[in-house]
């Protein structure tokens, strides 16, 4: 079983247009993983059906209850994240500023606190239109912990996928440089870096792929909107070359991407038959190529 | 007055509204600063005429274990609730990316073994940027701690700008780094575009907006490329939708190459006034 994980540092890039296409070409020789906990967006390429839905537990907070507390104020003297006020009679925890880092629990010589563990979001398993399965997740409205929420879905679609024997788990990461990212990225078969040619897209470009090479795995490039500027173009086929990055598809700037998504096709399906697709469908078989070696 | 800017996806026009906003209120004879608070990946600076003038190491605090008086009596991984903290047999060993600065450990050792001390986790740059000021957070990476820089940027902006127009420019996503650019300002805008993606993480956004009771409007961008899923929503959900930008191929090129858009597109100078004029009327 091989995990091929697409990321692109910049949001609005195309990596789930991408990564939807793949898992659409795939069929039911692939589990699909949506790593992108914040805002998912890839069950709605792939019809997803939110069969199975599991409560995902992770995080503590701190509750004080009125009638132990004794108003002291050591639990405010220690809280370093301003979540603690005082009431006329007692103190109260504020849920979104708080860490759940123990502290105040710790100094209360009243046994007034308590800490609660917090449902931080969803987990699905989804039958989707290609017959095959994908692992998604929602996370809470204002919950942490999504790099945790991320490590969970990457490791059910792997288990799914060795359970049910299947080649691939293909995984659509999430955007930026932090923690949903590092943990999207652990044990990776292949990353597939998504950019676009903008300044902005060159610059993500080169600080997701600084974290990329800290973990060592192999990296193909994908640049979609090539022909937007060339000089942007040369910047980043430089840099790419220099790091020894093969570029595998160059796509150029095409609305088809966002018409596909308006009626929740990936363009695999929207238009099997346009040089779009072709170029697409041809990238995934490279990819999966590069894997092998 | 501070604004965020923000958005459930990425990608739909954060950067590009906050650098363009920032630079026509200029011009207009405003007082702006501008806070790139997409600190895992800042950009708003691409699109400027930037001169670094400040920059300043962001550090976050975390214990150092001095061995000296230490009894090895576990206290401290014991009382560390995300795992930093491991006591092995000889030696107690801090692992930094895990920590949350709580000075839990440090402040709770019985033999003052683990003192806090300052760790670069970042940069906090001030550039001046076509005629104002650009305040730029900056996380190194591998770094995880987002929601810390973004505070300390946030900080640094209300301490040295009494009085301006404060634009926050928000990273992508619903969870705690953008709550944390969004919770203590006066006015979050969503810009999302018109697609089911778009859509998707509007309602995402609104729901966290819902949670932290703030008061939020809508950008539409690449409007009419798409279906009207979005406009639906909003006005189902009476949400102001403050402009709309209209898509156009010209907005992309000058866009890839890092350029301004409003003395360029007439149309989008005309969402910008229209941005402005919702503004004062909500002052």
């Amino acid at each position: 079983m091989k995990e091929i994980v697409v990321i692109s540092g910049k949001g609005g890039t195309g990596k789930t247009s991408f990564s939807s296409s793949f898992a659409y070409l795939e069929g039911q020789n692939a589990v699909v993983c949506d790593c992108d906990v914040d805002a998912a967006n890839m069950h709605l390429l792939l019809d997803a059906d939110f069969s199975q839905k599991d409560d995902f537990m992770s995080g503590e907070i701190a509750v004080i209850e009125p009638t132990s507390c004794t108003n002291c104020g050591d639990c405010f003297d220690v809280c370093r994240f301003d979540a603690i006020s005082k009431e006329d009679d007692f103190h109260i925890v504020d849920k979104i500023s708080c860490e759940g880092c123990n502290y105040c629990f710790k100094v209360c010589e009243h046994q007034a606190i308590t800490m609660q563990i917090q449902k931080a979001g969803d987990i699905f398993v989804s039958n989707i239109k290609n017959g095959s399965k994908m692992l998604h997740a929602k996370l809470g409205f204002a919950a942490e912990n999504s790099g945790k929420l991320v490590a969970k879905v990457k490791t059910e679609a792997k288990i799914l996928a060795l359970k049910s024997d299947r080649e691939y788990v293909i995984t659509d990461g999430s955007p930026g440089i932090g923690c949903p990212v590092i943990s999207s990225l652990s044990g990776a078969s292949i990353v597939v870096l998504v950019t676009e040619v903008s300044v902005s897209g060159l610059h993500d470009l080169k600080r997701v792929y600084e974290l990329t090479k800290g973990f060592n795995l192999p990296c193909v490039c994908i640049i979609n909107k090539y022909d937007l500027n060339k000089k942007v173009l040369k910047d980043m086929e430089e840099f790419l070359s220099y790091e020894g990055i093969e570029v595998v598809a160059r796509i150029p700037y095409d609305e088809t991407f966002t018409k596909a998504m308006s009626i929740a096709k990936p363009i695999v399906e929207f238009d099997s038959s346009s040089q779009l697709a072709q170029t697409i469908t041809r990238t995934w078989n490279i990819i999966k190529e590069r894997i092998e070696k | 007055m501070k604004i965020t800017i923000a958005s459930g996806k990425g990608g739909t026009g954060k950067t590009t509204l906050s650098t363009n906003l920032s630079s026509y209120l200029t011009t207009l004879g405003k007082k702006v600063v501008l806070a790139d608070l997409d600190v895992e990946e800042p950009n708003s600076s691409l699109f400027l005429d930037t001169k670094l003038k400040e920059e300043n190491i962001a550090y976050k605090m975390i214990p150092n274990w001095v061995s000296d008086d230490c009894t090895l009596c576990g206290e401290c991984a014991e009382v560390c609730n995300f795992n930093a903290i491991i006591d092995l047999p000889d030696e107690i060993k801090v692992y930094s990316q895990l920590c949350h600065s709580c000075y839990a450990c440090s402040e709770l050792c019985p033999t003052s073994s683990l003192p806090m001390r300052e760790m670069p986790m970042g940069k906090i740059s001030l550039f001046d940027a076509n005629g104002f000021d650009l305040i730029e957070g900056r996380l190194n990476l591998g770094e995880e701690m987002a929601v810390s820089l973004i505070s300390q940027t946030i900080e640094f902006v209300d301490k040295n700008y009494d009085g301006y127009i404060k634009l926050l420019d928000a990273p992508p996503g619903t969870s705690c780094p953008v709550i944390e650019a969004s919770r203590f300002s006066d006015f979050v805008v969503l810009v999302t575009e018109s697609t089911p993606f778009g859509l998707n993480d509007l309602k995402l956004a609104v729901e966290t907006m819902k949670v932290l009771h703030q008061n939020y409007g809508v950008v539409i961008n690449r409007y009419g490329i798409g279906d009207d899923g979005v406009e639906k929503y909003c006005q189902d959900e009476k949400i102001p939708i403050i402009t709309k930008i209209q898509n156009d191929k010209e907005i992309a090129k000058l866009y890839s190459g890092g350029e301004l858009l409003y003395e360029k597109i007439p149309h989008f100078k005309n969402s910008l006034d229209e941005i402005i004029a919702f503004f004062e009327e909500q002052i």
